[in-house]
């Protein structure tokens, strides 16, 4: 299998001090959908841009499809398509000038009209750019990238602040462009669209790689798949001794982990009918009363908030 | 390539695929439309700029019908009209009815009344007279108009006011039986060339060029920075230089408008007479829009916001349009700074055009002022790219 990107050692220090990069290792292979995920802060932007080739590392090594930027930057720029996060492209051109003005760019461009087409911009194609939706803008700067006739698409941060029916139309056409044989690599903070898209991702915290893997890897070094949340009442005072309280829920059978999280416990298990009975059991001898119970699919925000104890879209 | 392929996407490809012909080998890149040449890129920025300037109304007002407006006004306030008779009090008083007799006596060229002397004196204070005169009280009519009975009450700091004293002098000298040793003859003569419009519709070509130079690439530039559109066009292969130079010639597309525009006003509205050559009046507008789109580049060259660079842009312009010559001509300033003066681009290009539609002067006689114009270019270009920031 060829790489279509590889980087190692990637460090960037801004100005002498703030590290947003320390250390990052990729191997991203042709025709993969690559997630990058983190919370706000952790070095996703800084690490797609050097990348791209926009920011230059403080050290480090990248290779795109076999290629490094001080030598080959202008061919490199032929085979990528790339959308920023909240480029905001010229107001009062319209929508196919735009698209056309970007395909002025390469040498070998796809006809302005069928990219219109299979981003579902055609009926706006006479629009001004200031006119349209953000979800419109949004598939218009992927438009700008895809125009290119890239080998490689890099989408940083595409659906955030969408609406749930413009990330579905993305994802579409992200997937659409994997079919042709692209390869992808996005950054994103939404756990679900990660889940969805990427064949395999990796999640950036504090300018480092704390977990790799696909989707599936990534929720079974959980341990389990499952997770039980509930939350119990009369016994508050005895919550605040919290780690007695953790202890008790941790030696249930089945389960691998425990966490609180804003007044619900949450456990990690690999087989609910077993633990749920023993969970029922524990809170009758107690006298307490059971005010939730759910049961749900483990997730990557499970695998991410187990690393890091923090939730993604927290203000860190 | 073992990406897993999901039903919609094959279909997808399907699609694509009938409509384009042969997918392009190896990495799946699909067909494509046509190559792109090497000027595609210069050519369609360029076209996008000027696209994006003609549907800002901003740009169309201050551009166009903003320095037409100032050249109508100025023209009409300070159009050339044929001096006004001075204004003169006499003092009320024994011998004034006299002396206004004198006063009246064709030509009739003073405007003159009787006023009582305190009315007469505060109506001069307030510039509503030009001249009071007041009659001794020993007046005219014991001596006749005789010798240190008039006096004249002048400001010899209003130049209305001198010409008065001396006009209405003559006219009762005169009209006391004064007799001119010499014969004169006067022939009236006010030709195009000489007016105050002609004076400032080049300093205005000037100072048009000037503003929308600085506005049209440095807020531009800023703008889109602050958009990071700058950002995301150097993520493409489309070559910086292009970009720079599509922005630089969009200002000569404009210049020719704006040139033709503020000199047709001139010629139609005011009958000005335009000496020089029109090639070199282009070309002189031409190095000027080169000269200030360098300025407007270096000015924006690394500054983040819109606010930022409008300040700048101020400051910049700010002393060019005080002491360029735009609306009155710089010989007003102490002789000493005349060659820092001189030294600024607007200077040079105001000097040049005057220089070039009202005395018809050929560019060859004005080396210096070109080379300042180069020198600007030269040096505002050169300093910019090396400071240039695109992200």
């Amino acid at each position: 299998m060829k790489l279509a990107i590889e980087c190692c050692g990637l460090r960037k220090t801004y100005e002498g001090k703030v590290e947003a990069l320390r250390g990052l290792d990729l191997e991203i292979r042709e025709g993969e959908c690559f997630g990058l995920l983190g919370p706000n802060g952790a070095g996703k932007t800084t690490a797609i841009e050097i990348l791209e080739g926009l920011l230059k590392p403080t050290s480090g090594e990248v290779r795109i499809l076999g290629h490094n930027w001080q030598n080959d930057a202008r061919e490199l720029r032929e085979w990528l398509g790339i959308s920023l996060q909240e480029t905001r492209l010229a107001d009062k051109l319209t929508v196919r000038e735009t698209i056309e003005l970007f395909a002025s760019f390469y040498r070998q461009p796809r006809p302005t009209k069928e990219v219109l087409t299979e981003l579902g911009l055609a009926e706006k194609s006479d629009a001004w750019v200031g006119r349209l939706s953000g979800g419109q803008r949004q598939r218009l700067a992927v438009a700008t990238a895809l125009v290119a006739n890239p080998r490689i698409l890099f989408l940083d941060e595409p659906t955030t602040g969408l609406d749930p029916q413009s990330r579905r139309q993305l994802w579409e056409i992200i997937r659409e462009f994997q079919g042709h044989g692209g390869t992808v690599l996005l950054t994103t903070h939404y756990m679900d669209e990660a889940e969805r898209l990427c064949d395999r991702l990796a999640i950036i915290d504090y300018g480092q790689i704390i977990a790799a893997g696909t989707p599936a890897e990534l929720i079974n070094r959980l341990g389990g798949q499952h997770v039980v949340e509930f939350a119990v009442s009369g016994n508050s005072h005895e919550t605040s001794k919290g780690g007695t309280q953790q202890e008790l829920w941790r030696v249930l059978p089945g389960v691998e982990s425990v966490r609180s999280d804003d007044g619900l416990v949450c456990l990690t298990v690999r087989q609910p009918h077993v633990t749920i009975p023993a969970l029922l059991e524990v809170v009758s001898q107690q006298g307490a009363k059971l005010l939730h119970l759910t049961t749900r699919q483990a997730s990557l925000e499970d695998v991410f908030v187990r690393l890091t104890g923090r939730h993604l879209r927290e203000e860190s | 390539m073992s990406a897993p392929l999901r039903t919609d996407e094959a279909n997808g490809a399907a699609a694509a695929g009938a409509e384009c012909g042969i997918p392009a080998g190896g990495a799946g890149r699909r067909a494509v439309a046509k190559q792109n040449g090497r000027w595609s890129a210069y050519r369609h920025l360029l076209l996008a700029r000027t696209k994006e300037m003609q549907r800002e109304p901003e740009v169309i007002f201050w551009v166009f019908l903003f320095p037409l407006l100032l050249a109508f006004g100025l023209g009409i306030a300070f159009r050339s009209r044929p001096a006004s008779a001075p204004s003169v009090a006499i003092a009320a008083g024994p011998g004034a009815n006299a002396v206004l007799d004198m006063a009246q006596r064709p030509p009739q060229s003073l405007r003159a009344q009787i006023v009582p002397e305190a009315e007469a004196l505060n109506g001069f204070r307030l510039g509503r007279y030009d001249l009071v005169i007041i009659l001794a009280s020993s007046g005219p009519d014991k001596g006749g108009p005789g010798s240190g009975a008039i006096e004249y009450r002048y400001d010899p700091a209003r130049p209305e006011s001198v010409l008065a004293r001396v006009q209405a002098d003559d006219v009762l000298q005169s009209a006391a039986g004064r007799a001119n040793p010499l014969r004169t003859s006067a022939q009236a003569s006010s030709e195009p060339g000489a007016r105050y419009i002609d004076f400032l519709i080049p300093g205005l070509v000037g100072m048009n060029l000037m503003n929308s130079g600085m506005w049209g690439v440095g807020f531009a530039l800023v703008d889109y920075r602050q958009r990071k559109l700058l950002k995301r066009y150097v993520a493409t292969p489309m070559r910086r230089s292009d970009f720079l130079l599509a922005l630089t010639s969009s200002r000569l597309v404009l210049m020719i408008i704006e040139l033709a525009l503020l000199l047709g006003f001139g010629i139609f509205v005011f009958h000005m007479r335009v000496v020089g050559s029109w090639l070199g009046i282009v070309l002189l507008g031409a190095l000027g829009a080169a000269a200030f789109a360098g300025l407007g580049l270096l000015t924006a060259s690394r500054a983040q916001k819109i606010e930022t660079v409008s300040g700048l842009i101020n400051l910049v312009m700010m002393p060019m349009w005080v002491f360029s010559g735009v609306f009155f001509s710089y010989e007003r300033f102490p002789a000493v700074v005349h060659p820092l003066i001189r030294a600024l681009p607007l200077t040079a290009l105001n000097d040049a055009l005057r220089a070039t539609i009202l005395e018809g002067a050929p560019l060859a006689a004005q080396a210096g002022r070109l080379a300042v114009l180069v020198i600007w270019t030269a040096v505002s270009f050169l300093l910019a790219l090396s400071w240039f920031r695109w992200t």
